[in-house]
């Protein structure tokens, strides 16, 4: 009863109660709309990979009950008296961070999912001490700032996914440089956050070639989602062909996973990024990386102003990701066959039609 | 059949070197090239010894081919030039580092990277473009193509000069590829050693602030008052490590054990970078999470190419950056082995071949 006397405005979702991850109806509270808020009616939300960690506490941050879900779109149904830049009927989205100080040297410098006090869409603490919820629910209340526009071309079921595994794999190839034509980029991985990479990488120019574990996925890579190669990582003859041939590599693989082969495609100078974030320390092999001048960093999700931006140059390219679409009562065995990687390549929760309170 | 080391060459040349993993060196008599006509003739007066010396003559990294005469921090003086060579007349003073040869043709090459060619001579334990074997500085004189030759600064003393030639390249090299020259900034340097002290006093040239992160809390004093750091973090020590996290923009790792890389990720600033020139002989553990919320990276560098080897050391001269040394005979050099091995020495034992080293 609690959560749902905390706020004024009663809202409604799915939240997972303990670690064993199952999601059931929720009825919950959210704040009225403050002079900066933006509210809007979630008719979208994908389901991210972070969102399964979450329910099942496997970063060990969790707190329930939680509403999971950091891929949300909708449109405005009201706005505080001093937003400036969203006006009711505007088709919006939020992503994974709903506040931050907007003082620090991050924030300053739009950085505002490296500040030290960024509040995270769900399961994080609020300016005012309450629990955050995220996008499996039928509203959402958020600051201006943190909510981005979705151009009208772009469909908003499959622009849904862009607010996470969109900015997180734009942000490293901006950043590292890996975005000039005529360079050759690796992705690993080919599931919610490899299929996106693939997409932007090609739109700037970039050859690219997937890594992958799963030979069944070359023709989907090549000829649907118009990477220009393939390598199976098993294939200890192609990836000895493959050596030195990579500029950078994005790597989206969650699982514990070897990077010595890795580090190997990568050319004198290249750049492993990994987007991904196995839970325990990963091997690293220092003779290769001195020898070739090599690195490994790290990149997580963007800024507001870079989110901003990807979703602009993904609608100019027409950009969304591949998705399977379903109702809000297929969500656990959603969440069961995305621990199994059988997803092509983001489920996207149909808020609008199927989540209502008497379900 | 192979001919023995003495009847290779025509010019008969006597240096110390080690037969067998159990390091020991003694007297080794072998032979040299003729002077070609891009040629340089240099009668070493001192080389320094390095750490990957003692590595080599144990086979420590499993790709020694004995007998091996080490030595890459040489020092000495032009006896004989061939036809083509220019830059350098008999009784010029000069340098030889860590490579004598690459393919001079590739794109590497070309970039005045010769230390990443794929085909790059190493001063020792290589093999030279007529598939004979490479011998460094434990001996009395060398012969190297021009290309790989450095002139050695006048004011520079040739004793305390010599461990730039590999010490001295492997820290400055990253320093400027990774930009860590911007005055004011934060640099932390991981290990006290050839190395290290190095590292400090070029940080300090390029007005950086140098923090030294070491386990042995006694070298604190020398770093501060005798080599010119600004603070010391004794990295065994938990309360030190919290209070410096989050300060470093970089940090140079330059310990060549196997050790943890967390702390050191810890230290960093968001965007940091830190960049190891050790060369552990198992692979280290690297922890993702860190990377991917700071956008930190670990990066690898290798010593510089000649173009880079030689501006370093016109810095260095021009700065006054020596190295601390402790200055031993040719017979002294088992003994020196074994006090490396225990990091006992100020920082880089040289070796007087000139006048110590005899038949």
């Amino acid at each position: 009863m609690y959560n749902e006397q905390e706020h004024p405005r009663k809202a409604f979702g799915w939240a997972a109660r303990d670690s064993s991850g199952v999601l059931s109806p929720f009825s919950f509270s959210r704040r009225e709309t403050g002079e900066k808020d933006v509210t809007f009616k979630v008719l979208y939300c994908g389901i991210c990979h972070s969102d399964l960690h979450m329910v099942k506490n496997e970063w060990g941050f969790s707190t329930y009950p939680l509403v999971p879900g950091h891929e949300i779109v909708g449109e405005v149904t009201e706005v505080g008296s001093n937003v400036q830049k969203f006006k009711v009927g505007d088709k919006v989205g939020v992503g994974c961070i709903v506040g931050a100080c907007r003082s620090c040297d991050s924030c300053t410098d739009h950085l505002e999912n490296y500040c030290p006090k960024q509040i995270l869409t769900y399961s994080a603490k609020y300016y005012d001490g309450t629990t955050t919820y995220g996008g499996y629910s039928d509203i959402m209340v958020a600051d201006e700032h943190f909510v981005l526009r979705i151009p009208d071309n772009l469909p908003l079921d499959c622009a849904a996914p862009l607010l996470c595994a969109g900015i997180t794999t734009y942000s490293p190839l901006r950043y590292f440089g890996l975005d000039k034509p005529g360079m050759h980029v690796g992705v690993v991985g080919l599931g919610g956050l490899g299929h996106v990479a693939v997409k932007f990488a090609k739109a700037m120019g970039v050859k690219v070639t997937v890594i992958s574990t799963s030979p069944n996925k070359k023709e989907e890579a090549v000829k649907h989602l118009g990477a220009d190669s393939f390598l199976v990582s098993r294939d200890q003859d192609k990836m000895q062909a493959a050596i030195g041939t990579m500029d950078g590599i994005i790597d989206t693989v969650s699982a514990q996973h070897p990077l010595l082969p890795l580090i190997g495609l990568l050319k004198s100078h290249g750049k492993l990024v990994m987007v991904g974030a196995p839970e325990k320390p990963l091997e690293l092999p220092v003779f290769p990386l001195l020898m070739g001048r090599k690195m490994v960093a790290g990149s997580g999700i963007g800024g507001m102003k870079e989110t901003q931006e990807m979703i602009d140059f993904a609608a100019k390219h027409n950009i969304t990701a591949d998705i399977e679409v379903i109702p809000i009562d297929y969500l656990n065995t959603a969440m069961e066959r995305l621990a199994k990687a059988d997803v092509r390549y983001r489920f996207v929760i149909d808020i609008g039609n199927t989540l209502k309170a008497s379900s | 059949m192979a001919k023995s080391p003495e009847e290779e060459h025509p010019q008969k040349v006597f240096g110390w070197a080690a037969r067998d993993s159990s390091g020991s060196l003694s007297l080794f008599h072998f032979s040299r090239r003729e002077n070609a006509d891009g040629d340089v003739t240099i009668k070493v007066l001192y080389c320094g010894v390095c750490h990957s010396d003692l590595h080599s003559v144990k086979n420590d990294w499993g790709f020694t081919n004995y007998p091996i005469v080490p030595g890459h921090e040489i020092v000495g003086v032009v006896t004989k030039t061939g036809k083509s060579v220019t830059k350098f007349k008999e009784g010029d003073r000069v340098g030889v580092g860590v490579m004598v040869g690459s393919c001079n043709t590739c794109e590497t090459c070309q970039q005045d990277l010769e230390n990443y060619c794929p085909k790059v001579i190493f001063t020792y334990n290589s093999l030279n473009h007529d598939k004979t074997k490479t011998y460094g500085g434990y001996s009395d004189m060398i012969v190297v193509d021009h290309r790989f030759v450095l002139r050695f600064p006048d004011n520079l003393p040739p004793d305390s000069g010599a461990p730039l030639l590999c010490a001295g390249i492997t820290v400055y090299s990253p320093m400027k590829y990774y930009g860590m020259t911007e005055p004011g900034k934060h640099l932390g340097v991981a290990g006290l050693g050839g190395l290290g002290h190095i590292a400090v006093k070029i940080g300090k040239a390029f007005g950086l602030k140098v923090t030294v992160i070491s386990t042995s809390p006694a070298k604190e004093d020398e770093a501060i008052n005798r080599l010119g750091a600004d603070s010391f973090v004794v990295s065994t020590d938990p309360a030190q490590l919290k209070a410096a996290m989050g300060t470093m923009d970089y940090i140079i790792d330059t310990v060549s054990a196997v050790h943890a890389l967390a702390p050191l990720i810890g230290l960093l600033k968001l965007n940091g970078k830190l960049v190891t020139v050790g060369l552990p002989n198992k692979p280290l553990e690297l922890p993702i999470f860190p990377l991917v919320l700071g956008r930190k990276l670990v990066g690898g560098s290798d010593v510089g190419g000649i173009k880079e080897t030689q501006e370093m050391l016109d810095f260095c001269a021009k700065h006054n950056i020596t190295s601390e040394i402790e200055l031993i005979k040719m017979d002294y050099i088992n003994t020196a082995m074994e006090r490396l091995a225990k990091s006992d020495v100020r920082y880089r034992f040289v070796i007087d071949v000139g006048n110590s080293l005899s038949q």
